[in-house]
Formats: C-alpha cells, sequence, structure tokens
C-alpha cells in the first residue's frame, strides 16, 4: 500500500482499553486515515471488521475472548492487503516475530509517544 | 524470589512508563521485602503471572495521582470506569516490558481491576513476600508490587 496524497484510507483500532483506544485515535496524524471504528477485543474486531472493510487496522495483542495474534491470522485471511501495526505492551523478540509472521506490517511497543505513533503509521503506509 | 537484575527490570519499566506516557518522570524510592499482601490504594490494577514465573504483579494507586495522570495523558474522562482502565494499563504496560528480559514464557493475563482501600483478595501463596517499589509522582505516591516465584 501506498499513502497516496488524495486518498482516503479506513482504519479501524482495536485495544481492550478505552484509553489506549482513544489515545490512538486522538494522536494519528496520518493524512487520508478516516476512523471506522474500533474494537475491545479480537471477536469484536472481526465483526467489526466484516462490516467496515478497514485498510489499516492497530491491533493489541493481550486481549480478553481473542488475543491480538489469532485475530491478526484471521483478518489477513479474509484480506490479505490489509496493513496491520501491533500495538502491544509485550516486548520480547519472539511476540514481535509470530506477530508479523501471521501477518502484521509493523509493530510498536506501549508506552508510546505521538510522534513513534506517527512515525509507525507512515511506514505502515509506504 | 526476585533476583537484583529481574527488580530492576520493573524497576526500569516503571520509569519509562512515566517519562513516556506521563511526559513527567517518577521518582522510584528504594524497593523492599515484605511478607503478606501490601496496603493497598483506591485502586489497583492486577496482572497474574504464569510460565516460567508465577504470582502477581499490580500497580496500586490513589484517584487523585490517576487523575493528574489522566490530565497529562490529555484524556478528559475522569470517571470511576476510566480509573479502572488506567490502572490496569499501567500493570499490563509494565508487566508486558517485562518480557523483554523475561522472554515470552513469562505470561501475563489480561489485567483485572480491585477498587477500594480495603479489596476482597489479592492472591498471594501463604508465607510468600512481595516486592514493593515506591513510586512518587508529582506529589502523589503509589506503589508497584511484584510476588513472583
Amino acid at each position: 500500500m501506498n499513502g497516496r496524497p488524495g486518498r482516503s484510507y479506513k482504519l479501524m483500532i482495536v485495544d481492550d482499553s478505552n484509553i489506549m483506544r482513544r489515545r490512538i485515535e486522538r494522536s494519528q496524524q496520518f493524512a487520508g486515515l478516516q476512523l471506522v471504528g474500533t474494537a475491545g477485543n479480537g471477536v469484536e474486531a472481526l465483526e467489526l471488521f466484516r462490516k467496515t472493510d478497514p485498510d489499516v487496522v492497530t491491533m493489541d495483542l493481550t486481549m480478553p475472548r481473542m488475543d491480538g495474534i489469532e485475530c491478526i491470522g484471521k483478518l489477513v485471511a479474509m484480506k490479505p492487503a490489509v496493513r496491520i501495526l501491533v500495538i502491544s505492551a509485550l516486548a520480547d523478540k519472539a511476540t514481535a516475530v509470530e506477530a508479523m509472521e501471521k501477518g502484521a506490517n509493523g509493530f510498536l511497543n506501549k508506552p508510546f509517544t505521538d510522534r513513534q505513533l506517527n512515525e509507525a503509521i507512515a511506514e505502515l503506509m509506504r | 524470589m526476585l533476583y537484583e537484575q529481574e527488580l530492576k527490570t520493573f524497576v526500569d519499566g516503571t520509569t519509562n512508563f512515566f517519562e513516556v506516557a506521563a511526559q513527567q518522570p517518577a521518582t522510584i524510592g528504594s524497593p523492599y521485602l515484605m511478607e503478606g499482601t501490601p496496603a493497598v490504594h483506591e485502586y489497583t490494577g492486577l496482572i497474574n503471572i504464569s510460565g516460567k514465573r508465577e504470582g502477581v504483579v499490580y500497580f496500586t494507586a490513589p484517584k487523585a495521582m490517576l487523575t493528574v495522570l489522566l490530565m497529562k495523558m490529555q484524556e478528559n474522562d475522569f470517571s470511576h470506569e476510566t480509573m479502572r482502565d488506567l490502572v490496569g494499563e499501567v500493570a499490563n504496560t509494565i508487566s508486558g516490558n517485562a518480557r523483554r528480559d523475561f522472554g515470552r514464557d513469562f505470561v501475563i493475563s489480561v489485567p483485572s481491576v480491585l477498587t477500594g482501600e480495603k479489596p476482597p483478595q489479592i492472591p498471594q501463596k501463604p508465607g510468600q513476600r512481595s516486592f514493593i517499589i515506591p513510586i512518587n509522582w508529582r506529589s502523589h505516591s503509589a506503589k508497584l508490587v511484584v510476588s513472583l516465584t
């Protein structure tokens, strides 16, 4: 995906924390990225994904009902072109590698600054 | 029991959280060891640990501190539910970051949250000792408690 000027991309935010969902929504400043919905776990994310067909997803990993790793695999199976940025506190390399192998395109550790978030999204949209 | 280097992992994680998320460093007091369950503040976010280590890690803080922390995070919702969300997220972030040193076999649960200064119970084995990491931020005091076998 190339983040082309003038084109609009649909964003879905997945995190079990309301604070984090609002934080990501408030802080992301990528032009043309429009929020289509947020989900609090993997099960909600799959449902919302089917309804809204997002192009870009931010994905937490540690969540109730269905974790982020499982959810990434299911999202990529539905739409291989989806771009997924994992935003997680889990800081070990093995987890990052597993997420990327499942189909994630980027990994950002919590806590993060606004600048780090926007750099990660910009990298994702290249 | 926790080794000195492992304890440092949690101290560093706590320091990093306040520096990055609150954009204002906290002062970390000298960690100390105690037997039994330490006193808690109004809100406590608790993570159960399993895998190669077992036990709990929890962050406990007074409402006044959490209110200022939310302001620093540019939040404008100061409801009871948001306070619960915040302590859970702090505990989750510090515990998750610890996997940088402990590895993926340090398995963390989703956060559970206890409210009140006398919560029903915090799971702890008899005789289990906990490390208390005092956190001073602005004019407020909180604690990170690490109780692992």
